[in-house]
């Protein structure tokens, strides 16, 4: 995605949202216009800036202990076949259970604070991260498989120098699902309950009927993803570039 | 390092079809060139001699002519430069040592490289390469192995004909002295680089004479020119007479 693209459709949904609010004549509290969001948003800064940050936070230690976990997981079930054999229906079973409904129980074991909205970011990305690292894993060219066994290659220095870097470009695609699902994470558990971040303010401010505060946070949680979605975009377009030896040295 | 033959007798089947019987003489410090047709079985043999899967069984017996155990003495290079594309040349050409875990020479490495023509490019990663040098840089990397005997599975059919004849000229050079196995569907690159040559076909493997002469011999030498000739001939038509 270029910035000027990025930059031309928020233009353009501007002027819809602007069209809509003319058009429709709706009362400010149901739907208010760009203006009134933008003068919320100017007043309200610091307000935002805080709990912007501590969603922030959240989503990044989310994304980095879900990405260490998935990674970790991904390389165990690449080295050793039982592990494989045992542990990736349950894996793929745990997916069944959609990480929303286990948010109150979260919430209930690891507090109000940031904890259990971290965990619930770890959750929702761990799969992806896994599912994707652990196929890039055992996608290795056969032939290089062969050639490293008549090298009499050991398996911890297979995954080392083969299986790990020719896996990461997969380990990209993972990042940028789990940079897309981390935030909702986040979100959903600061919803169920919170004191601090994006997503409860825009309850708190829903409750107060400020619908343009709301609007100002949900703003801002769309450019935090935007911006995390184009910061993993280009890590993963990296990984790819090293894995393939196109990296600029 | 003293290069064993090796003998290979027995019979390989999938799902309890048998596919080929093989009876094979690789003989010491000699280039045997096993030619045939696509599908034949050749690769197969030559993952046998090498311990890989091959999807099916084996009966029979593979053994070194010296008596010793073949594992850790064989290395082999295969059609496609299998060169790990994050990693430079001369990083590729060391790659065994590192997954062995054993102290990296790069020194050694560098040498071989100047010796393949490849000094120049030691520190550029694999996709900067033409397809020749990519093939060099995966000869250099055999060397690099030592290992007394080589296997080679069509490891110059994806080059053109004139870098596929300099290729052929380096490797019969620098693999001298060694046990060469070389798989091959070309009846010209047999010609030109077997001391013995085996033909197999869906019947058997059935030994050829090959030129005497020196290897490699000259794309012009005549007489394996004229054994290229009937080796074309019989792969076409398997009935014609040697």
């Amino acid at each position: 995605m270029k910035l000027r693209d990025s930059l031309l459709a928020l233009l353009v949904g501007l002027g819809l949202w602007q069209a809509i609010v003319v058009l429709t004549d709706a009362p400010h509290f149901i739907l208010p216009s760009p203006a009134r969001v933008a003068e919320a948003a100017y007043q309200s800064r610091v307000l935002i800036a805080q709990n912007a940050w501590v969603t922030a936070v959240e989503v990044f230690l989310g994304l980095v202990i879900g990405t260490a976990l998935g990674v970790a997981t991904a390389i165990q079930l690449a080295l050793s076949r039982t592990a494989e054999r045992l542990m990736l229906p349950i894996l793929v079973f745990t997916q069944a259970v959609p990480v929303f409904a286990l948010a109150p129980l979260l919430t209930l074991w690891f507090g109000y604070g940031m904890a259990s909205k971290i965990v619930m970011a770890v959750l929702i990305i761990y799969f992806p991260v896994t599912s994707a690292f652990h196929d890039g894993l055992t996608r290795v060219d056969r032939g290089v498989r062969d050639l490293a066994r008549t090298m009499d290659a050991g398996t911890w220095r297979f995954m080392r120098h083969v299986q790990i870097p020719s896996a990461l470009p997969s380990l990209g695609s993972g990042l940028k699902l789990a940079a897309v699902y981390a935030p909702i994470g986040a979100v959903i558990g600061e919803w169920v309950g919170a004191s601090r971040g994006l997503g409860y303010l825009m309850l708190l401010a829903n409750g107060r009927a400020k619908i343009d505060l709301m609007f100002a946070s949900l703003i801002v949680l769309a450019c935090l993803t935007v911006m995390l979605h184009l910061l993993v975009g280009r890590l993963a377009a990296r990984l790819t570039l090293y894995a393939q030896g196109r990296a600029a040295d | 390092m003293s290069a064993p033959g090796i003998s290979l007798e027995g019979q390989h089947s999938i799902g309890g079809l048998p596919l080929f019987d093989a009876e094979l003489m690789i003989p010491a410090a000699r280039w045997t060139c096993l030619l045939g047709r696509s599908g034949v079985g050749k690769s197969t043999i030559l993952r046998l001699i090498l311990g890989l899967e091959t999807g099916g069984v084996f009966t029979g017996r593979i053994a070194a002519t010296d008596g010793a155990a073949l594992t850790g003495r064989i290395t082999y290079m295969a059609q496609s430069d299998l060169l790990l594309p994050w990693l430079t040349v001369r990083e590729n050409v060391c790659i065994g040592a590192r997954l062995r875990g054993e102290r990296v020479d790069v020194a050694r490495a560098s040498a071989l490289l100047d010796r393949v023509g490849l000094g120049p490019h030691a520190g550029k990663r694999p996709p900067a390469l033409s397809g020749g040098m990519r093939q060099r840089a995966a000869l250099a990397r055999t060397l690099f192995e030592d290992r007394p005997v080589v296997l080679l599975d069509e490891p110059f059919s994806a080059l053109d004909a004139g870098t596929r004849a300099d290729m052929q000229e380096l490797a019969a050079a620098l693999l001298q002295g060694r046990t060469v196995l070389l798989v091959t569907h070309d009846p010209a690159e047999a010609a030109r680089l077997g001391h013995g040559i085996v033909v197999m076909s869906a019947q058997g493997m059935t030994a050829w004479p090959a030129p005497r002469s020196a290897t490699p011999r000259p794309v012009s030498d005549a007489e394996a020119l004229d054994c290229q000739t009937r080796l074309l001939d019989h792969l076409r038509h398997p009935r014609a007479a040697a």
